[in-house]
């Protein structure tokens, strides 16, 4: 009971503490996109109108109530710009997500199997890279790719290729660096899920028959899902806003939204239109975000 | 009406293993017990978990490997099932070595301690899983599913995961799972230790019912003597990967092979000492603790002259003045005198410890058979322990 009594009350505040954090960094800068999203572009400082301005009292809010019109959106709905912007990020995110639980599966499951203390050292190797800049890291990839760098090397001194080949600037370059940002992303949620599973299990699936190639496909796999989908999620949701990558990988004939954005943002100064493109990107990312959470859901309430 | 009425007894169909033991030589089959272990060792590291162990196994038969933890017999078991190689020897089933034939492969199946239950199948495909992987056709694991559902008795919940069960559902859940491929040995791996004390004991009762009803043979491994001694017909004691005794329940508390064993099995209480005198299959052994005590002639000959007399304490009885019946049976009886140290009421009965007049303490146990028994013994008095030569045993040391 005195233990109750005394944990009771920091535990209640403490649990305002992420709805504090949600609010602060999230609710209200989303309100001021979505604010930005409902106004007209201004040669002005800030570059947009209508400004809230309190002083003026409730008329002039009012007003500027007025003029706030959905005509951002529709812009993004009539431009083919913006629509093959935002399919590009799709097709970049779907395909780069398989391609990341292609390679990063197999190295999860090895992982998971290795004696417990070779499992800490392959974790440490899978983080490594992190310790430095992902600029770095990305500038790095330039030069192994371009037209005299170490990859074109390597493949003319094996006799693979007679002539360099083009790397940089092209999809293949692109899905090159985001495959290799992101895969510590997905190997760890599925490595933490493959190696919590009791390994009696297998030897239940075996003793019951299932060859090992059946026991993979028949109780691994099924109760790796849950880290499959948070592996996926992790990485999806990011590379379809990414920037930085296919901005310095890719070629420059067609964009993905994030570059569509910062084009939006500084080049053309139209901050009105970029906040519209980036409230529309957060909408089409809630599908996923919810179906994920319904699934964890029904992994984890199996109970109820 | 026991659990096992439920069992249809026809022949094993289409849940047929993936080896056929049957196939193995005529003449080796004849007078093959259904499992053989011969000098079998496996060691991790430097830990030698099992060593150089044999042992037969007779189809039918409900044996139970029992053993302090660590002692091999869950290495042993693993052996069996093929989850571990063994590093020297060989394990016969029916006749046929079995080292090549792959855990999926073997006409065994195993209840894990755990139950292993496959989290994200309901019940009913749990119990399927291996029926499916047999190739039965789906009518016929429809059948076979609904059996076993009916033999564990959990009507009703088929359709419900692992996690929705109780303790001892998912452990009928396991057994179900285990016996629907009708194997030739089912190995249980501390099949109850999950259980509270009154559902293990009833869980006890069904499953020697159910082994006896389909003739299977089972072989359990538990550190619980009671559980053992319960179920199994035979019971293989082991300590550091050997077998001490292997023996029926009885044999092993009245005749137990060693000191180990008569001190692991069961409570005992030990005199050291040297056997002074060998005549009309009485031997005296005088002891330290005891002074002589005549002791009947063991079956086999004792060949040291160093032993330890074992007597359980039941059959060390208490009384005020000793035994009026010595001049009628005309038997030597032992006799120890000391003061009763401490009363133990256990319900069925109690225990006292004795302080002998040389300084040993001795428990010994008696029956409370009547309800208002007069003839208890309290802290302080003044006591003669007795016994009679037939009821101790003679162990080498």
């Amino acid at each position: 009971m005195s233990a109750r009594r005394i944990f009771a009350q920091p535990a209640r505040y403490a649990a305002i503490a992420p709805y504090l954090w949600m609010v602060l960094f999230f609710l209200v800068p989303f309100g001021f996109v979505l604010k930005i999203s409902l106004s007209q572009t201004a040669i002005a400082q800030p570059p947009y109108v209508p400004l809230f301005d309190f002083s003026e009292g409730w008329a002039a809010i009012k007003a500027a109530f007025a003029q706030l019109s959905l005509d951002n959106f529709k812009l993004l709905v009539s431009d083919s710009l913006y629509i093959s912007s935002y399919l590009r990020s799709l097709v970049v995110a779907v395909t780069s997500t398989l391609i990341l639980l292609l390679i990063g599966y197999p190295i999860a499951y090895g992982m998971a199997r290795l004696p417990q203390r070779w499992q800490a050292i392959a974790m440490m190797l899978v983080i490594v890279p992190f310790w430095t800049s992902f600029l770095i890291r990305i500038y790095a990839w330039i030069n192994i790719l371009q037209h005299d760098g170490l990859l074109n090397k390597v493949l003319l001194a094996l006799h693979l290729v007679s002539t360099p080949v083009v790397w940089l600037s092209t999809d293949t370059a692109m899905y090159i660096g985001i495959v290799y940002s992101y895969l510590p992303f997905m190997i760890l949620p599925l490595y933490a899920t493959l190696a919590r599973m009791e390994s009696s299990l297998l030897e239940a699936a075996s003793d019951l028959g299932a060859s090992p190639l059946r026991s993979f496909w028949l109780v691994t796999f099924p109760l790796s899902l849950p880290g499959v989908g948070a592996g996926a999620l992790l990485c999806f949701i990011p590379i379809v806003g990414e920037f930085v990558i296919p901005d310095l990988l890719a070629g420059s004939s067609s964009m993905m939204i994030g570059q569509t954005l910062w084009l939006e943002f500084f080049t053309n100064k139209d901050w009105p239109v970029a906040a519209a493109a980036a409230v529309a990107l957060l909408v089409l990312l809630v599908p996923p975000l919810l179906l994920y959470d319904r699934l964890q859901r029904r992994t984890l309430g199996g109970a109820n | 009406m026991g659990l096992a009425d439920h069992m249809t007894e026809e022949s094993p169909d289409t849940g047929r293993p993936n080896v056929d033991v049957s196939a193995a030589p005529a003449e080796a089959a004849a007078d093959m017990p259904l499992l053989r272990i011969e000098g079998v060792s496996k060691t991790f590291g430097s830990f030698r978990a099992v060593d150089r162990l044999s042992l037969d196994i007779g189809a039918g038969e409900f044996f139970a490997l029992l053993g302090p933890s660590g002692c091999g017999k869950t290495t042993l078991l693993r052996m069996l099932a093929g989850f571990e190689t063994p590093d020297e020897g060989r394990v016969l089933l029916g006749g046929r070595d079995i080292a090549p034939v792959l855990p999926h492969e073997r006409p065994v199946n195993m209840m894990f301690q755990n139950y292993a239950l496959f989290p994200h199948l309901n019940v009913r495909d749990n119990i399927a899983f291996g029926l499916k992987r047999a190739g039965m056709p789906r009518a016929a694991i429809d059948t076979r599913v609904a059996e076993m559902v009916a033999l564990v008795k959990l009507g009703g919940m088929e359709k419900r995961k692992p996690d929705q069960l109780s303790g001892g559902q998912r452990q009928r859940v396991a057994l179900a799972r285990s016996l629907a491929r009708r194997p030739k040995v089912l190995l249980l791996d501390e099949p109850l230790a999950a259980l509270d004390k009154k559902l293990r004991e009833s869980t006890q009762l069904e499953l020697m019912e159910l082994q006896r009803r389909l003739g299977m043979t089972f072989i359990i491994v538990t550190h619980d003597q009671e559980e053992a001694m319960t179920m199994a017909n035979r019971i293989g004691v082991m300590d550091a990967g050997r077998l001490e005794q292997v023996a029926t329940p009885r044999d092993l508390y009245e005749a137990p092979a060693s000191r180990w064993v008569a001190e692991f099995v069961g409570d005992v209480n030990l005199f050291e000492g040297e056997v002074t005198s060998h005549e009309h299959h009485r031997l005296t052994v005088a002891t330290r603790d005891g002074g002589a005590i005549v002791v009947a002639e063991p079956r086999q000959p004792v060949t040291k002259s160093l032993v330890s007399v074992a007597i359980r304490p039941e059959k060390l009885k208490l009384s005020r003045r000793g035994p009026a019946s010595d001049a009628v049976t005309s038997e030597a009886i032992n006799r120890l005198e000391g003061v009763v140290t401490d009363v133990g009421y256990l319900g069925g009965s109690t225990v006292y410890k004795v302080k002998l007049d040389s300084g040993a303490v001795v428990r010994s146990s008696i029956a409370n058979t009547s309800r208002l028994d007069r003839d208890t013994y309290s802290a302080g008095q003044r006591v003669v322990a007795w016994f009679r030569p037939d009821d101790c045993v003679v162990l080498e040391r």
